[in-house]
C-alpha cells in the first residue's frame, strides 16, 4: 500500500529535483533552458520569483556562460547550481575543466540526452559519458526519488574540504525528468541539518588577495592534476559515508558506490547505470522464477570509478553483461571499457560482453533484457563476446 | 499491475489525463506512474501518454505495448494510429465518438466503449476539451481509480469554477458508462 503524507505525493521528476535544489539553498543558480532539462530550471525560476527560494537566478546567453558565472560566484563563497543536457553540456566542455581544475564544487543535474547530429532530443547517456574525464564526480540515478536524494547528497560530497570537486547528478532525460510518480519531497529543515550552509576556507576576497586557476607551468601542472586524482579517490569513501548519513536522517539508501540485486548467487551479472535498472529488476524477477541465476549490479558512482568495490562484487560471477546507453565510436563504450580495465589486474577472469542500447531514446524492454541474458549464456561458452549493438534495426541499414 | 495507454492530439491534455490517473490511484493508496510518449510537441499531432497502477512500487520504465485499457480522445486518430494495437483481449478501449461501436470497425477482441465526450464537454465546459470527461468514462468503465479520488485529483489541479465544471463533466461521463 502506498501512503500519502504531507511530503509524499505524485509529482513530475523535474519538479521533485527543483524542490530538492531549493532545499539545498544555493546562493546562485545559472542555467540555460534546453529540452529535456527545461522543467527543472522553469520550476527553480518560479520558486525564486515566488520568494520560496532566496537565490540569485542569473539568466545568461548560453551554457558556456551559465557555468562560467558559477565559477566566479563559487570562488567568492557562494553555493551554486546548474543543470543542462546534451548539446548544452557539450557547449560547456571548456568550462567543465576550468570548474574542476579550480576545485569549484558546482552541483549540476544532467538530464541525459543524445547528442546531434542527427538532431535528437531523446534520452541516452552519450552526453555525460563524453565528459567522464573532465574531473567531475558523476552519480547516475535510477528513479526520481534517488535523483532528489542524490542532489542533496551531492552538495555534501562536492563541498567537503577534502574533496572540493564538482559533481554531476545524471538522470535520464524524459524517462525521469518527465515521469509522474510518488516521491517523498525533502523536508526543508531536515535538509538544512543534513547540509549546513557552505563555508569554504578559501575564497576570493579583496582583503586577502589570492588567485584561482591562474597558471601552472611544467614544474607544477602535474601536481594539480594529481591532487584532483587524489580527491576523486577520497570521494570513494565520502560517497559511501554520505549515503549512510543520509540513510540515518531520511531512511533511504541506494548503495553508495554500487547497489546490487540478486548478485550474491548470480551466474550472469548485468552491470549498468541509470533508469533502465527498474526494467532490469522486473526482468530478473521473471527470469529468477524460471530458475535463471541472473543478478544486477548498479554502478551509482561512475566517477570516481569504484574499482575495488566492483572487483569484490563481481568475483564470483561466471559471465558479465554490461548494458549502457552510450557508445565510444571507434572503441567500445564507457562503462564496459572501464570495467574490463578494472578487472584486468586482479585474478578475476570471466567473459565480459558489452552492449550499447537505447541510443537516441530507443525504448529498452524486458524482451531486450532477456536477449542480453541469452547472449550472455552463449558467451559463457565464448561463442560471441565482443561488444555489440543490442537493438540494431538491420532492416533499415 | 494495470497499464493504460492514452491517445490524443497535441493540445487535448492527454499527458495531464495520464497524470490525473496517477494522482487518483495514489489517492487510492496504490502505486502509480504516468509519462508521455516523448515526442516533439506540436498542437494537433498524434500524441500518446501512459499510466500504470499497481499494488507494489512500479519499477519498469519501458513504454506500454500491451495495455489493459486504451483511451482515445479523438476518433479521427483511428485513421492514422493503430489505437487498439496490443490491447489485451480482456481489456477495454474507450473512444470519444458520436458513432456506434460497430461503425468504427476496430480490430480488437477487447470490449469497445464509445462515449460522446465532445458533446458532454461542450454542454458543461462550453469547450471541446474532453480529457476530464474521458477520465470520468475511464473511471466508470474500469473502476481502476475511485471516483472520489479522481474528483480530488481534478479539484487540486483545476481550481474554482473550472474545477467544479470538470467534476460535473466527469460525473456525466461516469454515469453514462457505469
Amino acid at each position: 500500500m502506498s501512503e500519502k503524507t504531507a511530503n509524499r505525493k505524485v509529482v513530475e521528476g523535474s519538479y521533485a529535483v527543483a524542490h530538492a535544489v531549493m532545499c539545498c539553498r544555493p546562493d546562485v543558480i545559472s542555467a540555460y533552458p534546453i529540452t529535456p532539462q527545461t522543467h527543472i530550471v522553469e520550476n527553480l525560476s518560479q520558486m525564486v520569483a515566488d520568494g520560496e527560494l532566496d537565490s540569485e537566478f542569473l539568466t545568461v546567453d548560453s551554457e558556456f556562460s551559465a557555468l562560467s558565472v558559477l565559477i566566479g560566484s563559487s570562488a567568492c563563497g557562494a553555493r551554486t547550481y546548474s543543470s543542462t543536457t546534451s548539446q548544452g553540456l557539450a557547449l560547456m566542455y571548456e568550462v567543465l575543466y576550468n570548474v574542476s581544475g579550480m576545485r569549484i564544487p558546482v552541483v549540476m543535474n544532467v538530464a541525459n540526452r543524445a547528442l546531434g547530429a542527427p538532431l535528437n532530443i531523446w534520452n541516452d547517456q552519450q552526453d555525460a559519458m563524453g565528459a567522464r574525464d573532465a574531473g567531475w564526480l558523476q552519480i547516475y540515478v535510477e528513479d526520481v526519488q534517488e535523483a532528489v536524494d542524490a542532489t542533496l547528497q551531492a552538495y555534501k560530497i562536492a563541498e567537503d574540504a577534502q574533496i572540493r570537486t564538482p559533481i554531476m547528478v545524471c538522470m535520464d532525460g524524459f524517462i525521469l525528468t518527465h515521469v509522474y510518480e510518488p516521491v517523498e519531497l525533502l523536508d526543508k529543515e531536515k535538509a538544512r541539518e543534513f547540509l549546513p550552509d557552505y563555508k569554504p576556507a578559501d575564497i576570493l576576497d579583496p582583503a586577502h588577495p589570492k588567485t584561482f586557476g591562474a597558471f601552472a607551468d611544467p614544474s607544477t601542472y602535474t601536481e594539480f592534476r594529481y591532487q584532483q586524482f587524489e580527491a576523486q579517490l577520497k570521494a570513494l569513501d565520502k560517497i559511501e559515508k554520505v549515503a549512510r548519513e543520509f540513510e540515518e536522517t531520511f531512511g533511504r539508501y541506494y548503495g553508495g558506490l554500487l547497489d546490487s540485486y540478486f548478485v550474491e548467487d548470480a551466474e550472469i551479472v548485468i552491470v549498468t547505470l541509470g533508469s533502465v535498472i527498474g526494467t532490469i529488476k522486473d526482468a530478473i524477477d521473471a527470469m529468477r522464477s524460471e530458475g535463471k541465476k541472473v543478478g544486477l549490479l548498479k554502478v551509482r558512482s561512475y566517477r570516481p570509478f569504484p574499482v575495488q568495490a566492483l572487483r569484490k562484487a563481481l568475483k564470483d560471477a561466471s559471465v558479465i553483461a554490461v548494458i549502457e546507453k552510450d557508445v565510444a565510436i571507434g572503441g567500445e563504450a564507457g562503462l564496459v571499457t572501464d570495467l574490463k580495465a578494472s578487472l584486468y589486474n586482479s585474478n578475476i577472469r570471466m567473459p565480459i560482453i558489452g552492449f550499447t542500447a537505447g541510443l537516441g531514446g530507443r525504448d529498452i524492454t524486458i524482451k531486450d533484457i532477456r536477449k542480453i541474458v541469452a547472449k550472455a549464456e552463449a558467451a559463457r561458452k565464448s561463442i560471441e563476446t565482443e561488444f555489440q549493438f543490442l537493438d540494431l534495426r538491420t532492416e533499415i541499414l | 499491475m494495470k497499464e493504460i495507454r492514452l491517445h490524443g492530439r497535441g493540445g487535448q491534455g492527454s499527458v495531464t489525463a495520464a497524470e490525473m490517473i496517477a494522482v487518483a490511484a495514489f489517492e487510492d493508496k496504490r502505486f502509480s506512474q504516468a509519462f508521455p510518449a516523448f515526442g516533439v510537441e506540436r498542437r494537433g499531432a498524434p500524441v500518446m501518454a501512459f499510466a500504470r497502477i499497481a499494488d507494489k512500487p512500479i519499477r519498469i520504465r519501458s513504454q506500454i505495448y500491451e495495455p489493459d485499457y486504451v483511451i482515445v480522445q479523438d476518433v479521427t486518430l483511428l485513421d492514422v494510429v493503430d489505437v487498439a494495437g496490443g490491447l489485451k483481449p480482456t481489456g477495454k478501449i474507450i473512444i470519444n465518438t458520436d458513432r456506434p461501436c460497430e461503425a468504427l470497425k476496430l480490430k480488437t477482441d477487447a470490449e469497445v466503449i464509445t462515449i460522446d465526450a465532445t458533446k458532454i464537454a461542450m454542454e458543461i465546459l462550453k469547450r471541446p476539451i474532453v480529457n476530464t470527461t474521458m477520465l470520468g468514462a475511464f473511471c466508470g468503465a474500469s473502476k481502476e481509480v475511485g471516483l472520489e479520488s479522481l474528483n480530488k485529483a481534478i479539484s487540486e489541479r483545476f481550481k474554482g469554477e473550472l474545477g467544479k465544471k470538470n467534476l460535473l463533466a466527469i460525473k456525466a461521463a461516469f454515469e453514462r458508462v457505469s
